[in-house]
């Protein structure tokens, strides 16, 4: 994890991002205008949270078939990103919304689950932070983080899609991916979500680390406490 | 020497995208015309706000090697 190749490669592709983002070729839709371009951005970053919580989900299953607590702090540092992107996302669809939509919280079923997926994953940390003792922490929250994944993909991805919804691919809207989606945004929205789910590993990475650090200083100092 | 090659990487890459847009305004025939003042100057709008992601970018990378630092430091693997 500490190669230096792929955090280049994250800043490489979102200045490309930025800069074809912002100023390349789309199409031409009504009401969207330029808004469009926000796909690179508030889209894009809904998708690298997924992302995160999910290898975040895989990290807790790792920790509870092994019992090594180092995959436990990669599934809570993980989660931590994957929800500051979370409430990020939610930040910046309000503003979209509110050019677009006319209104910064329409009552839509996909901004509701997206805020019930954000309490759940607080309601994780909260649970974290509530346990004094290492493993059982890990533990718990483990299998807490496993069935918060599992209601979090329904919550924000399927329910939304089975009523009406203002979200491209819900209750008779088209889907970005089949109608508006053309070959001038897929140059910029791939990178894009590839640049922002590199940009997340590296926020928690840093945090892991340091976790990591904290915890051998805390057994050096328990070490020599004893001796 | 890490954090030199970093900037060196980093520089090398800015280059290769803004060559690119220079590269564009090369075949306008309006004088003082270049990408920087047309369309509005939206252009210089966007080359802050990868000036900004620059230097987030070059402070990630700084506190990537101070950690790093620390690590060898504490001999963690």
């Amino acid at each position: 994890m500490k190669k230096i190749w792929w955090k280049i490669l994250c800043i490489v592709l979102l200045l490309y991002v930025i800069i074809n983002g912002l100023m390349g070729p789309v199409p031409h839709l009504p009401i969207l205008n330029e808004s469009i371009r926000n796909t690179y951005f508030h889209v894009a970053l809904w998708l690298a949270m997924t992302t995160l919580l999910f290898t975040s989900m895989v990290f807790s299953v790792r920790y509870l078939s092994s019992g090594n607590i180092r995959h436990d702090d990669v599934a809570s540092e993980l989660a931590k990103s994957g929800l500051f992107y979370g409430i990020l996302g939610c930040l910046s669809g309000s503003v979209w919304a509110n050019f677009t939509w006319g209104d910064p919280w329409p009552n839509d079923p996909k901004l509701n689950g997206a805020a019930v997926g954000i309490l759940i994953y607080l309601a994780y940390l909260l649970l974290r932070s509530s346990f004094e003792d290492e493993q059982r922490r890990a533990r718990i929250a483990s299998v807490y983080n496993i069935f918060a994944f599992a209601v979090f993909v329904p919550l924000i991805y399927i329910l939304p899609r089975l009523t009406d919804s203002l979200h491209p691919g819900s209750g008779g809207n088209s889907t970005f991916g089949s109608y508006d989606m053309n070959n001038d945004l897929r140059m910029v929205f791939y990178p894009a979500i590839i640049g922002w789910i590199l940009f997340g590993l590296w926020l928690a990475e840093l945090r892991i680390r340091i976790k990591r650090i904290n915890r051998f200083r805390e057994e050096d100092f328990l070490k020599v406490d004893k001796s | 020497m890490n954090i030199i090659k970093n900037i060196f990487f980093l520089l090398i890459s800015i280059l290769a995208v803004c060559g690119n847009a220079i590269a564009q305004t090369a075949d306008e025939a309006v004088p003082m015309a270049d990408k920087l003042r047309a369309d509005g100057k939206i252009w210089v709008v966007v080359a802050v706000i990868a000036v900004v992601f620059v230097g987030i970018a070059v402070n990630m990378l700084r506190l990537e090697s101070k950690v790093g630092k620390i690590e060898k430091e504490l001999k963690i693997k």
